[in-house]
């Protein structure tokens, strides 16, 4: 094994690993890995078959290289597929089961997770490395009809439902990472909302990793059935380490008539050290299938971790007068790497799309907007409105917006603004002045730069979030 | 309260302030005139800290020296600038920036921070004080003010902040007689035996209604002449080339 380098960087509060004994796939990725995980998962036969033939058309595909942030090879032999804590792969769970070394975890984590500390008005499931540890609430959201379980458990027990929308978002055959997700995948969340309900609490899956030279491959599937509504959040953290870890997710949600889906991500991976060792790889496939009319889908993403970032939650837009949004703000700082946008596909009529993005960049950091508007033939009167704006801090970082425009029908219409402005010395001077120290100047001007997608948030993390943008830009002025 | 001699101060090799001298005691309010380029800016910016000078000379605030001290632990201890070209921060609600600032104040006194609707309570006493339409104060910080409003803006977070010494840098430019009025009624306001006041201007305009109790002349870089009211009755006549 490696020499793990725990190192004692102030800014990331999170570094830091549990010592807990794992069961572990067999290093490397072939169909001996995935049949390890299909088995211990205790998986039907065409769970596996999935898996395999997702495995099978990886052969042919090629990692794309077409994004600004590069990055060394990744060994895909060198990996290991599925660590779990030996705890949770014995037992079936309950929360009075879990591991006492978990619930602490977590709890240092800020989440907690035993029945009387319970977050109030928010369930959550917690994903450790591969499993899925824990989910509060169950019984509440089970009297509404609204399963909320991983994806491992929806497997065996809603076989029905992940057979019919598991991969229709995101094909088998997309594009490299996610393709290998399909084939190892691990464990994410999965949520179904009854027609005509609306789910009373904020649903959050918190993602931690902690195992080293192990990928997280989760895989999240959110089905609101016709007229439902459902505000979904997930959360993420990973100890500090010298080596790069790969987090490829594929997340799918479906919208069926009039259902609405708000999907929000607060990523706070750990981002590497000043001089860019370590950090986690990003690079994560989101998308969401406005399938029936009057549907809507909102990503709202708070993006401060990770070495890289790379993806662009998308919608779909199929239903007639569906509507998709794409609030973001991705923070870059250090040797941080972020290409992140999204892509707004309207086939249906009467479709609306609405992209607001904010770039943060500082140190030696890069960050690049890039965004697809594609409005299709059909896709009559439909509108799309987009603003991205970056804010630089210091003379070392860079900042790029990439919007690629497809009007395919005359009735349509695409608006596109975009601003780039440094952190302004005057503004600096004037809050120091009035009793603000340089970083909470440099907290207060960003947050104020980024207050339309904060907005976004729900309440309960809003205040978090707020928070962490400050942290995330510790030193980085003055 | 402030004890400045020999005052040099240069940016980019550049010469300008040359060997200041002014002290101004506690419950005094003296009044800095000079034409353009004097160094009028620089003087309300080196007491307040800014960055980027090269600084030589004495500069003493209540006794102790203010070099090595930050901007904001100045602020901190009771020193606020009226900024001549306040700055404007998108996105950040004027009520809560105050707020912020204010509890940084009061913890850096020993006093305890206030909640939102204390706070609340304390801004609505102190706009309508100085007749200050509170709807102002729900925008973003000075983005889209005039300047008018800019300005008065300045002047009530020097009354909710009531720090010991007062630098108005220029307060007065721009203003019509009304807003003027307004602004020489917070200073006169807030006048006590503890406070003391620098206020920069162009014009005697201001001082008419202020009445200060010094008034000095600042000609390239130094104190060229120091006196009453009159002066600033004598520069307004004869303008500043004729002084000496």
């Amino acid at each position: 094994m490696k020499k793990q380098n725990i190192n004692t960087n102030q800014e990331y509060k999170y570094g830091f690993t549990t010592d807990i004994e794992n069961i572990r796939a067999p290093k490397g990725l072939n169909e001996n890995s995935i049949k390890f995980i299909s088995k211990i998962k205790k998986e039907p036969k065409w769970m596996l078959d999935w898996r395999l033939k997702a495995f099978n058309r990886l052969q042919n595909l090629k990692e794309p290289n077409w994004q600004k942030p590069k990055y060394p090879k990744i060994n895909y032999q060198d990996l290991y597929y599925y660590s779990a804590p030996k705890s949770v792969s014995d037992k079936t769970k309950s929360l009075d089961d879990v591991d006492p070394k978990l619930i602490e975890t977590y709890k240092k984590l800020g989440i907690p997770l035993q029945e009387q500390k319970k977050l109030s008005g928010v369930a959550v499931d917690a994903v450790f490395d591969s499993v899925s540890v824990a989910t509060t609430y169950k019984e509440e959201l089970t009297k509404k009809g609204i399963i909320f379980c991983s994806i491992s458990e929806a497997i065996q027990k809603h076989p029905d439902l992940v057979k019919k929308y598991l991969g229709t978002v995101i094909p088998l055959t997309d594009h490299y990472f996610a393709t290998l997700n399909s084939a190892v995948f691990t464990d994410g969340s999965f949520v179904y909302i009854p027609p005509k309900v609306k789910c009373p609490m904020e649903l959050s899956t918190y993602f931690r990793i902690n195992a080293s030279e192990t990928g997280q491959f989760e895989r999240t599937l959110i089905i609101a059935d016709k007229g439902s509504y459902v505000s979904y959040l997930e959360g993420c953290t990973a100890p500090m380490r010298d080596e790069n870890q790969l987090h490829a997710a594929n997340v799918e949600l479906i919208a069926l008539d009039d259902a609405e889906i708000k999907y929000s991500t607060v990523q706070n991976w750990y981002p590497g050290d000043k001089d860019g060792v370590g950090g986690i790889y990003n690079f994560v496939t989101k998308r969401g299938a406005c399938r029936g009319k009057n549907s809507k889908i909102s990503w709202t993403q708070v993006e401060t971790g990770s070495a890289i970032t790379w993806k662009y939650p998308s919608c779909i837009l199929q239903g007639d007068n569906s509507v998709g949004e794409f609030y973001s703000i991705a923070i870059t700082n250090n040797h941080q790497k972020a290409d992140t946008g999204t892509k707004m596909i309207h086939l249906g009529k009467n479709t609306k799309s609405k992209i607001i993005s904010k770039g943060i960049s500082a140190g030696k950091a890069d960050n690049t907007y890039r965004g697809l508007v594609d409005i299709g033939k059909k896709a009559l009167n439909s509108r799309n409105y987009t603003q991205c704006d970056s804010l630089l801090m210091g003379n070392k970082c860079g900042a790029h917006t990439v919007p690629y425009i497809k009007n395919k029908n005359s009735s349509s219409i695409v608006e596109h603004e975009a601003t780039t402005s440094k952190i302004n010395e005057e503004q600096l001077f004037y809050c120091n002045q009035r009793g603000l120290n340089q970083e909470e100047a440099v907290g207060l001007i960003v947050n104020g730069f980024c207050k339309e997608v904060l907005q976004q948030l729900p309440m309960e993390f809003a205040v978090e979030a707020q928070k962490l943008v400050g942290i995330s830009l510790e030193g980085s002025v003055g | 309260m402030l004890e400045i001699k020999n005052l040099k101060a240069s940016i980019n090799n550049k010469d300008i302030l040359k060997g200041l001298d002014i002290t101004i005691k506690p419950g005094e309010l003296h009044a800095i005139m000079g034409p353009n380029g004097s160094g009028k800016s620089t003087l309300a910016n080196v007491l307040s800290g800014k960055n980027g000078y090269e600084i030589s000379g004495e500069l003493k605030y209540q006794g102790k020296s203010l070099k090595e001290i930050s901007i904001d632990e100045r602020a901190q201890k009771g020193i606020f600038l009226a900024f001549q070209y306040p700055t404007e921060i998108p996105g950040v609600n004027t009520n809560n920036f105050l707020k912020t600032s204010l509890n940084k104040v009061r913890k850096a006194r020993g006093e305890k921070e206030l909640d939102t609707l204390s706070f609340l309570k304390l801004l609505k006493e102190k706009s309508s004080e100085l007749g200050i339409d509170e709807k102002m104060l729900s925008r973003q910080l000075n983005v889209g003010f005039s300047g008018g409003e800019k300005k008065k803006n300045e002047i009530l977070q020097m009354k909710v902040l009531d720090p010991n010494l007062v630098i108005l840098d220029e307060t007065d430019s721009g203003l019509d007689i009304d807003a003027l009025k307004i602004i020489a009624d917070g200073v006169n306001s807030s006048r006590d035996k503890k406070k003391s006041f620098l206020v920069i201007t162009h014009y005697q305009r201001l001082l008419d209604y202020i009445n200060p109790d010094f008034v000095h002349v600042l000609s390239d870089g130094k104190i060229i002449k120091s006196g009453c009211m009159e002066l600033a009755e004598e520069l307004e006549k004869k303008g500043y080339k004729k002084i000496n």
